[in-house]
């Protein structure tokens, strides 16, 4: 109850935030949008803009328009994008769940490499792999991963001739949704994941191990192996469990961090998210588009932060059955 | 016993040292931190002196050495040791015009120590233009370009040695504000528990699940264009530390909790120590080193925000040279296959991340009494 309400007051948050964004910039949107009709050829008067404040409520107090603002968006009318000419909704479109796609993948990936690495290295404190881990991982935490995608899609070009981003085949950029088109869209994920998950796994991989190896000192575990439990049994089946509480709880925050992190590898590597359209509406002051961007990446980033809290008390007993 | 009556004196060395001497001792122990050490203070001297090693002016352009690529000095020639460059000849391609450039071994431009070149001002008052190397006798637009040049015909080594500056004390200067901001909040926070630590609290739970990077981009494009190189940068490095205080407000927090039930603490509150003298004189003193470590593992993360902005062009804007901006002419895969040593500005990057990580951990591990 206590994270559900914290959540709720997240996305008021970042619902002030997005409108500050909105407004941030000098003058109002009626002035951009009758500069952007002067550019191209056509004029308006000062009583229509004018009429258009009143329109869009922007002649009442700041506190009045957030509020018009918030209702429109609770009614899913997210305003209209100024370059596009459209509504902010269908220029976003699919945008929005392919960087969510992305961004879970990433998270996937992020476990999956992190957690079984994690486990060798604290069995094997130490040993060659240990330490080979320990270095890549160190290397892994300071490449920004903006640079790593950089890097790689240099690489990619130089020694294999071939453009290694974006998530679709040509053929399939515009297709309308098909069992094929998401079959294109697996065999592209691997390489954009993976960029993301990089920083996370190595800082998931030191806290597993160091996690782990805490546990594996205390008594109940010499117990376990004096009572002649093989070593496989006597560290899978409770230190492994208990290593993995702060494991899990560290989902809260690196979920966010792999949203943001999307944004940049987005942009480097060419995806389809809403990265590169952020940057755009931005570059061209285009904030309504700019502000719904930035308010539905945090409202999902919230959802996805409070799935994991849920999932983390499903997980740990103490937790699930302490409440009784 | 036995080491104290065979070493007396090293064993009232270590009674009588310092915190600080027994964290520096401890410290001095893990060679990558000690190492890493070296490199951020090689990078901050770098930084310091960027003019005087930079070979030619990292804002001169010329159209007509655009990305010529990095050049290699020859030590020796026939005279024994005569360190020079190869002097450039531009050629057409006959069939793309794309303009290429082939040493010519015939012209020799000698490379000298301490030539003068553009005059710069050496931390701020000193006018001087004497450089640590550069190339003599060279015809008007002719250097040394030991990393290439880019599209406009800029020296990238200069402009990497310039760049270290900029993007080292923006670093710097961001960390500072978070610490300020940090320590403030998170001594507030622990010293008087209750609701202000409730909502102090709150308030970094919830910085903490918002995703960053779509809130700056957003709150740096709202900067006014007209603001001058300087306004920006410290917009830039506001924002950057609006976010970045909340790890150090935690460390903050937790060891005032700690020290509070200390032994040492309660014993100064019922000597009737005022609360001033019991944070300044007693607390602080105990967890500075703690507070030294979490910010140097708070830099790279100022960095890496800077570098990032820069590089999708929303943070320093040109003429103002950074590690993202230079990172932002490599943007184009186009250009980079064509140009590859564009992306030599990531080296430094990777270097001083490593080493502050290094350095923290090693401080870290050193400042606990108890490791």
């Amino acid at each position: 109850m206590r994270r559900l309400g914290l959540a709720l007051v997240t996305c008021v948050f970042i619902s002030v935030l997005s409108f500050v964004i909105i407004r941030l910039p000098p003058g109002d949107f009626v002035d951009a949008y009758i500069a952007n009709l002067a550019a191209s050829g056509s004029t308006v008067s000062v009583e229509q803009g004018e009429a258009m404040r009143r329109e869009y409520g922007l002649d009442r107090p700041l506190v009045v328009q957030y509020a018009r603002w918030m209702g429109r968006v609770l009614q899913g009318d997210f305003g209209v994008s100024m370059a596009w000419r459209r509504p902010v909704t269908e220029v976003i479109g699919d945008r929005l769940w392919l960087t969510m796609i992305v961004s879970v993948s990433a998270l996937f990936l992020t476990w999956m490499i992190a957690l079984p690495i994690g486990i060798y290295s604290a069995m094997r404190q130490y040993s060659f792999w240990d330490y080979l881990f320990t270095t890549l991982g160190f290397i892994g935490l300071a490449i920004p991963n903006f640079l790593l995608a950089l890097i790689l899609m240099y690489l990619g070009f130089r020694y294999l001739g071939l453009n290694v981003g974006g998530l679709f085949s040509a053929e399939y950029i515009q297709a309308p949704w098909s069992w094929a088109r998401v079959w294109d869209l697996t065999k592209h994920l691997p390489l954009p994941a993976a960029v993301l998950a990089l920083a996370g796994t190595a800082q998931l991989i030191r806290i597993m191990r160091a996690n782990l190896l805490d546990e594996l000192r205390k008594p109940y575990v010499v117990t376990a192996r004096a009572k002649g439990l093989t070593e496989r049994h006597a560290v899978l089946k409770y230190p492994v469990r208990a290593a993995l509480n702060p494991f899990a709880s560290s989902i809260a925050y690196l979920f966010p961090y792999l949203v943001s992190g999307s944004i940049v590898v987005s942009l480097v590597l060419g995806l389809p998210t809403v990265g590169p359209l952020l940057l755009q509406a931005l570059v061209a002051q285009d904030m309504f588009l700019a502000g719904a961007i930035v308010l539905l990446l945090g409202f999902m980033t919230v959802i996805g932060t409070l799935i994991s809290d849920l999932l983390l008390m499903w997980i740990d007993p103490r937790i699930r059955l302490g409440g009784r | 016993m036995s080491t104290a009556t065979a070493h007396p004196a090293a064993e009232d060395r270590y009674a009588q040292a310092t915190q600080l001497q027994l964290t520096w001792w401890r410290f001095r122990r893990h060679r990558l931190a000690l190492v890493s050490m070296g490199v951020i203070i090689l990078f901050y001297m770098v930084a310091i002196f960027a003019d005087f090693l930079a070979a030619s002016d990292p804002h001169a352009t010329d159209a007509r050495r655009s990305f010529i690529p990095p050049q290699g000095i020859h030590f020796f020639d026939e005279q024994g040791f005569n360190p020079h460059v190869y002097g450039l000849r531009g050629v057409r391609d006959p069939r793309t015009f794309q303009l290429s450039y082939t040493p010519d071994p015939a012209r020799k431009l000698p490379v000298r120590l301490f030539i003068r070149g553009y005059t710069y001002n050496l931390f701020g008052i000193i006018e001087t233009d004497v450089h640590l190397f550069g190339v003599v006798g060279g015809r008007p637009g002719e250097s040394i370009f030991l990393l290439g040049t880019d599209q406009l015909g800029r020296d990238l080594y200069s402009r990497m040695m310039v760049a270290t500056r900029v993007s080292l004390f923006i670093g710097l200067a961001g960390v500072t504000l978070s610490l300020f901001l940090g320590v403030l909040l998170g001594g507030i926070s622990g010293l008087y528990g209750g609701w202000v630590d409730m909502l102090i609290q709150r308030l970094i739970e919830l910085l903490r699940s918002v995703p960053t990077i779509p809130l700056w981009m957003g709150l740096a494009a709202a900067l006014p264009r007209t603001w001058s190189v300087l306004e920006v940068y410290f917009a830039i490095t506001i924002i950057i530390s609006l976010i970045g205080w909340t790890d150090l407000a935690r460390v903050v927090r937790g060891r005032f909790l700690a020290l509070r039930e200390e032994d040492f603490v309660v014993a100064a509150e019922l000597s009737g120590a005022s609360q001033g003298r019991i944070i300044f004189r007693h607390m602080l003193p105990s967890f500075a080193s703690h507070i030294i470590a979490a910010t140097s593992l708070a830099l790279p993360a100022m960095i890496i925000s800077e570098t990032s902005l820069s590089f999708l062009g929303l943070g320093l804007r040109p003429p103002a040279v950074s590690w993202g901006i230079l990172l932002q002419d490599a943007q184009n895969i186009q250009v980079l296959a064509g140009a590859p040593w564009l992306l030599s500005a990531a080296v430094p990057v990777i270097l001083i991340i490593l080493a502050f990580n290094f350095f923290g951990d090693g401080l870290r591990d050193a400042a606990d009494p108890y490791g």
